[in-house]
């Protein structure tokens, strides 16, 4: 009877009957699945906050807390609002079933419950939950927690809000001269612990890694979240990237290989911040001269041989709290005026000049 | 009265899916509780609270069905729907009380049975 495919499951059975609870609860374990039950709506909430559950039976008729109320609270907490909830109920009118579907519920089941047909509806529901568990964990994945979460609270919208940020672009240096020297099973190992530091330290400085290009990433500070200070924020992540660089690079030359070298180039300034791209496919970006000015900055540290570069917006929000120096005026491509250049000092090695 | 004191096929059922010892042992915890349904269905008529009246003949329906005890099911069913109107018509709790007391015996002697 019990079907274990994915492992027993966690559920909730929540009724104010005790005939009723003690034989859900019976039929459900006897389906293998882990009980806790809930004599009332506000005891099933309690029990919700303390621990994880994967599905929850909800009776309608309850002292204290009703059914109606239970999934209207679970409507409005972003923690609980996926939890399938089944009801099971004897009410009478068609009305009241209405209104627990439009308040969330995925399923209705006319008590008494039919113990095949609660099986087929829990098998459904759990099967559900776990493709939806598997959709969360992708955008989280792919996404950042950040952009999921704004994707959650404001859900998606093509259109873009104007917001000021820091944008950084990072890039490993030598790259193509270091793939073909080795197997591509080391390079990408090495590009996956490059990554797995980069995340480190800009996640850690409260920046959002949106874009992996190869061997290089765009990271954002400010958005789709505020964020204080986001230019001293930035140059933070940057100064410990290059700090984990030179760690890497050391257990590389112990290993007999070639260290890597990164570039990074920061930006402060105002930019169009939202999801481009189609209805079917997109991705969370910002867009502007702030934006393209960071990649320019990136880019001409194999120029300038420094391997933190900054804009003069950086510089001054700052206000002298890190050391930076300045580089004097740089004539970017695409852009009409000479563009401030200023180098923040680091234990680095200069980056060479060789491909990015 | 039509309807059957407890319809065996829903009883059947029953046992079988969730076990006939556990059965016996949910058939022991509605007597437990049945009696303060009961109880309460008197008192919310006597203190005309519609709500609890309501929620009681609920509850009562609710058990009644689960155990196949159709006649019981039926007249809880005219509570739940009738309200306290339906409470105050002459020997209405009275026919309910009896219909319990029926079930509870058809249920025993099927358990010892």
């Amino acid at each position: 009877m019990a079907d274990l495919r994915h492992g027993p499951a966690r559920l909730l059975v929540t009724d104010d009957n005790k005939v009723n609870r003690l034989l859900l609860q019976r039929s459900l374990e006897l389906q293998g699945h882990s009980v806790a039950c809930a004599a009332n709506g506000r005891i099933a909430l309690e029990m919700l906050a303390a621990g994880p559950f994967d599905l929850m039976l909800l009776d309608m008729e309850m002292p204290e807390m009703n059914g109606f109320q239970v999934l209207e609270h679970l409507a409005a907490d972003l923690a609980l609002r996926d939890l399938p909830v089944i009801v099971t109920s004897s009410l009478e009118g068609l009305d009241h079933i209405v209104r627990c579907i439009e308040l969330g519920a995925e399923d209705y089941l006319p008590k008494p419950v039919n113990a095949v047909l609660l099986k087929a509806r829990i098998g459904a529901s759990l099967e559900k939950k776990r493709l939806r568990d598997q959709q969360k964990e992708l955008v989280r994945r792919f996404a950042t927690s950040e952009v999921a979460q704004d994707l959650q609270q404001s859900g998606f919208s093509l259109a873009g809000r104007r917001v000021r940020g820091s944008v950084m672009f990072c890039d490993i240096r030598g790259f193509t001269a270091l793939v073909e020297s080795q197997p591509p099973e080391e390079t990408i190992e090495l590009l996956n612990t490059f990554y797995t530091l980069m995340f480190d330290a800009i996640s850690g400085h409260g920046g959002v890694v949106n874009q992996m290009i190869g061997d290089g990433l765009m990271a954002i500070f400010g958005a789709p979240l505020p964020l204080p200070d986001h230019a001293a924020a930035a140059v933070d992540a940057a100064l410990e990237m290059i700090e984990l660089i030179e760690l890497l690079g050391a257990e590389r030359r112990d290993a007999g290989r070639e260290p890597i070298r990164i570039g990074i180039g920061i930006a402060t300034g105002e930019m169009v911040a939202g999801y481009t791209g189609t209805q079917q496919r997109a991705t969370y970006t910002c867009i502007g001269d702030t934006v393209n000015l960071a990649a320019r900055l990136e880019a001409h540290t194999k120029v300038a041989l420094r391997a933190i570069l900054v804009d003069a917006d950086t510089c001054t929000e700052l206000g002298g709290r890190i050391a930076t120096e300045p580089l004097g005026p740089v004539a970017f491509r695409g852009k009409a005026l000479a563009v401030e250049v200023f180098a923040v000092p680091c234990g680095a090695p200069v980056a060479d000049r060789a491909d990015g | 009265m039509t309807a059957a004191v407890i319809d065996a096929a829903t009883l059947a059922e029953l046992e079988a899916s969730a076990g006939v010892d556990f059965v016996k042992e949910l058939v022991e915890t509605f007597f437990e509780e049945a009696p303060a349904m009961l109880a309460e269905l008197k008192r919310a008529l006597a203190a005309g609270e519609a709500e609890p009246f309501r929620r009681a003949a609920h509850s009562l329906k609710s058990n009644a069905n689960t155990f196949g005890a159709l006649a019981l099911g039926t007249l809880a069913r005219e509570l739940e729907l009738g309200g306290l109107d339906a409470g105050r018509q002459s020997g209405a709790l009275a026919r309910v009380d009896d219909a319990y007391q029926r079930a509870a015996a058809a249920l025993t002697e099927r358990g010892d049975g």
